[in-house]
């Protein structure tokens, strides 16, 4: 087991997300295609970071655990920690 | 830049030009590509129309062209690639093109008739060849045959095939007809001989076996010589007649040796002359066709270009009298000065100092829909036209789907492993797709033209692929799992090495200090998951609530859209608003639901199932089992439902009740006027207009409206629900995904990795080749297909019903460019 923070992989990951869908449409050069091209990066930071967040949120409080086979257990206690 | 959010603003322009610049001004437009030609005799058929005889000569020429490039193709000559387009095709080089097709097809036409004559001579001449050579065995024998049947010997054995020696009693001179029959045709022939002659006769066959270098025709007939040995002269004559029904050539046949080895010098000076005369027409042939290889594509375009100019030219309006032609175009308004740039060109082109006049005028009619695209945008507006095209000046999906629905698929197809292996085909197809364009076969077509969309779905396959934590059904473990099992054992927790030998599975307790780390994997879905025997039941939960989330935010967001179709701020309050506060309150109140309890904390016997938590909270039964997730919940639930209840009323009655009073007033104020203007006017005057004054002249049914309405309203509340059980799709395909890919691995790779003995690696090339003909067919092709497939139904059904209404037309300019690349 690592110890990981929540606090940290959500402010990387949404500073990050931010930065594709807020930062980067100030930064495209203009053209026929600029509308098209910062309507693209918002809905991909958008959809990305959605998808992102609703991974992290579900493991966030587990309800229950994952069920091992004995030798699986066996191993992680000696291998893995 | 607007248009590609909207489609763009187009208007209707009258063009007057005169008649002789008209092929120069066309052609121009044509090769511009941005102007559609309106038909201005809308009635008329295709035969009534001014210039049906200049399209029928058009026609004409286009068989020709393809009769010669049949033969060109035939005689296996090359057509060179690229070739010099003149810019303009006159009327008068239309004349000059016929008469110099009619002048080919007419040697064309000659030639062949003459290599086919030549041809038959040959085979006739080698046919006799043959015969002489292959009778010579048989004169001999059945001379022989006569000489000894003279001498009274009977235990002499004869080798014949054939009993019937009906001429052994005597020294008869035995007639005989020589010829050449079909193969297939000799056992008939043989059996008719048979029932004419009684068997009074002697036939003897052999099948003519070519010589390698005489097979001059394309297709090689199996053919017999024959001999048929006849007493009398009568009966010749009933052969000649049988063997004119079985088409079988019958040649003379001279009956001694000396004078059938003259004849047989005879036939081959004749053969070797009519080789050298064959040889010749064949390269006078070739010749001929090789130079008219050589313009055939120049022809076909300019040909195809005076057949499109007259098509044109068939929808405008001729003034015979001043000589000018009028044509309607629909054109964008943005394009307008490239337009007349255009016209001005090509009537200096043709020397004339009249500039043709554009005139644009107001018109009534729906314009058509144009939506400016390059190459990457096309391949989406493609997809969202095959559905309908749009309103004129509707909002445009298709800037939307471009991320939306690579990354629906990508929701559904979830694997890096596989993410990345159609990001490589996709930027294989970018880089060579002029070679595969050249391969001209309509399935690759259909993947060249969907390139840019392949390699999207590629790049979110491998974003959502990290994230499912699934590589070709296994996971990456990059900053450490989780969970521990350490902790499960004491003194921590409950298991000790006995438990640990006695059950065949464990389950870890999160609530076991220690076993969860508190706080969950910052990217993707824990590792552990992968090895976990429960895998899908949490899995199946996580995906499901992910598609609720995902399906409610699609559709909001369609709903969102819908706000931009609104012309004025009447509707909005009408419509618009009642839609919105109905799904928030429902199924954003499901969301709601879905995050306020993944963030608590609760013990897992007390968590209440959500689905439970929504059906009972439409039902207003709290008595079940009063365990809720937050304390103010009850009330909460009561007022959004209540909510979404007004709203339904709202949605139905609000327009058509509106409209219906202002049906009403108008009625009354036009009343009102219609007496005004009696009183004030002249009887004339009320004569000539008896119509109202408003503006819009509609009848407006109020039965009609209702019925819109109501239907538009139980449309949307009920399909809120059912589009939002459909959006479950994406949790049912990647499950598929997921779980194929696993039975793959387990049942295929996994077995061969497993051997130990030296057999293995031979064992392992084989079943990798398995593995990888498997993921390629069933997980990028079938599984590909299927994603596609049901990506594309969310956004045409679920997301586009939103606000979509698709009913347009879609501009279609008349473009030299897309006319020769269509071939």
């Amino acid at each position: 087991m690592v110890s990981h923070s929540l606090a940290l992989p959500m402010i990387c990951f949404t500073t990050l997300w931010a930065l594709v869908g807020i930062v980067a449409p100030f930064f495209v050069p203009k053209g026929p295609n600029r509308g098209v091209v910062i309507t693209s990066l918002i809905l991909t930071a958008v959809c990305c970071w959605l998808f992102w967040l609703i991974a992290i949120l579900a493991q966030a409080n587990p309800l229950f655990g994952p069920q091992l086979k004995n030798e699986t257990i066996w191993y992680l206690r000696y291998f893995w920690e | 830049m607007d248009s590609f959010f909207r489609s763009e603003e187009m208007c209707l322009v009258q063009l007057f030009f005169q008649t002789e610049s008209a092929h120069n001004c066309i052609d121009e437009l044509g090769h511009l590509g941005l102007v559609q030609f309106k038909d201005l005799h809308p009635g008329t058929a295709d035969f009534q129309r001014r210039f049906v005889k200049e399209v029928k000569k058009c026609e004409e020429m286009e068989r020709i062209l393809r009769f010669l490039k049949k033969e060109v193709i035939t005689s296996n000559i090359l057509i060179p690639a690229d070739f010099t387009t003149e810019r303009i095709s006159l009327p008068r080089d239309v004349l000059d093109l016929e008469s110099s097709f009619d002048k080919l097809e007419q040697e064309l036409k000659e030639i062949n008739s003459n290599r086919d004559t030549l041809r038959q001579n040959f085979t006739q001449l080698t046919e006799i060849n043959h015969l002489l050579h292959m009778t010579d065995d048989f004169f001999v024998e059945v001379e022989s045959q006569m000489t000894i049947s003279e001498l009274p010997s009977e235990d002499s054995v004869y080798s014949s095939r054939r009993a019937s020696y009906a001429s052994t009693n005597g020294s008869l001179k035995l007639g005989f007809v020589a010829g050449v029959i079909k193969h297939e045709r000799f056992p008939a022939f043989e059996k008719i001989l048979w029932r004419l002659f009684h068997g009074n006769f002697v036939l003897r066959h052999a099948e003519i076996k070519p010589h390698q270098e005489e097979n001059m025709e394309e297709v090689f007939v199996k053919k017999d010589v024959f001999v048929v040995f006849v007493q009398g002269d009568q009966v010749r004559g009933k052969i000649r007649k049988l063997c004119d029904g079985f088409h079988a050539s019958m040649y003379p046949c001279p009956n001694n040796a000396a004078a059938r080895k003259e004849m047989r010098t005879n036939v081959n000076m004749r053969m070797e002359d009519l080789r050298l005369v064959l040889k010749r027409t064949e390269e006078f042939r070739v010749t001929t066709l090789t130079a008219a290889a050589a313009n055939l594509r120049e022809w076909t375009a300019k040909v195809k270009k005076m057949k499109a100019i007259y098509y044109t030219l068939n929808l405008c309006n001729i003034d015979i009298t001043q000589k000018l032609i009028i044509a309607e175009i629909w054109c964008p308004v943005s394009d307008l000065s490239s337009v007349h740039a255009a016209l001005i060109k090509g009537s200096e082109q043709t020397g004339s100092s009249v500039t043709p006049i554009m005139n644009r005028i107001h018109t009534q009619q729906t314009p058509p829909t144009f939506n400016r695209t390059n190459v990457f945008t096309s391949g989406f507006q493609n997809i969202i036209d095959a559905y309908g095209v749009g309103d004129y000046q509707e909002i445009n999906p298709a800037p939307y789907t471009m991320v939306t629905f690579p990354f629906l698929f990508a929701v559904m197809f979830g694997d890096c492993g596989h993410g990345l292996l159609m990001t490589l085909l996709a930027v294989w197809l970018i880089l060579h797709e002029e070679h595969f364009r050249k391969l001209k076969n309509e399935l690759v077509d259909m993947l060249v033209s969907g390139r840019y969309i392949i390699l999207l779905m590629g790049i979110y396959s491998i974003y959502t692929g990290l994230i499912y934590n699934d590589c070709f059904s296994k996971s990456f473990n990059l900053f450490g799992s989780s969970w521990s099992v350490r902790h499960m054992f004491h003194p921590q927790g409950p298991w000790t090495n006995e438990t640990l030998h006695n059950s065949d599975y464990l389950q870890l307790d999160p609530l076991v200090s220690g076993v969860y780390s508190g706080n969950p994997y910052p990217f993707g879905i824990d590792p552990m998951w992968n090895i976990a025997l429960n895998k899908l039941l949490f899995l199946n939960s996580y995906k499901m609530k992910m598609s609720v989330i995902i399906g409610v935010v699609h559709m909001l967001f369609g709903v969102m859209l819908s706000l931009g179709n609104y012309i004025n701020f009447k509707d909005v309050v009408l419509k618009f608003i009642p839609e919105l506060v109905f799904m928030l309150s429902l199924f954003g109140y499901l969301t709601f639901l879905i995050l306020y309890k993944w963030c608590v904390v609760i013990k897992s016997d007390s968590a209440p199932s959500i689905l439970l938590l929504f059906i009972n909270m439409m039902f207003f039964d709290y008595s079940s089992n009063g365990a809720m997730l937050y304390k103010t919940q009850k009330p909460v639930q009561i007022f959004l439902v209540v909510v979404a209840g007004v709203m339904v009323p709202w949605l139905l009655f609000a327009k058509p009740l509106l409209m219906y009073r202002e049906h009403k007033q108008s009625k009354l104020v036009n009343h009102l006027i219609r007496i005004i203007k009696g009183t004030l006017l002249q009887q004339k005057y009320q004569n000539d207009k008896g119509e109202p004054l408003e503006k819009s002249k509609e009848k407006i049914s109020m039965g009609d409206i209702f019925v819109y309405q109501g239907i538009h309203t139980i449309e949307y509340c009920l399909g809120c629900i059912s589009n939002t059980a459909s959006y479950l799709r994406l949790w049912a395909l990647s499950l598929a995904h997921a779980e194929l890919s696993e039975v793959l691995w387990k049942m295929v790779l996994q077995v061969a990795l497993r051997v130990t003995s030296g057999m293995g690696s031979v064992l392992l090339a084989v079943t990798f080749a398995t593995f990888a003909v498997l993921t390629v067919t069933i997980l990028l092709v079938m599984e590909g297909l299927s994603a596609f497939l049901h990506a594309l139904r969310l956004h045409w059904v679920e997301f586009q019903n939103k606000f979509y209404q698709g009913s347009g037309y879609k501009f279609s300019p008349l473009s030299f460019d897309k006319m020769l690349n269509m071939k």
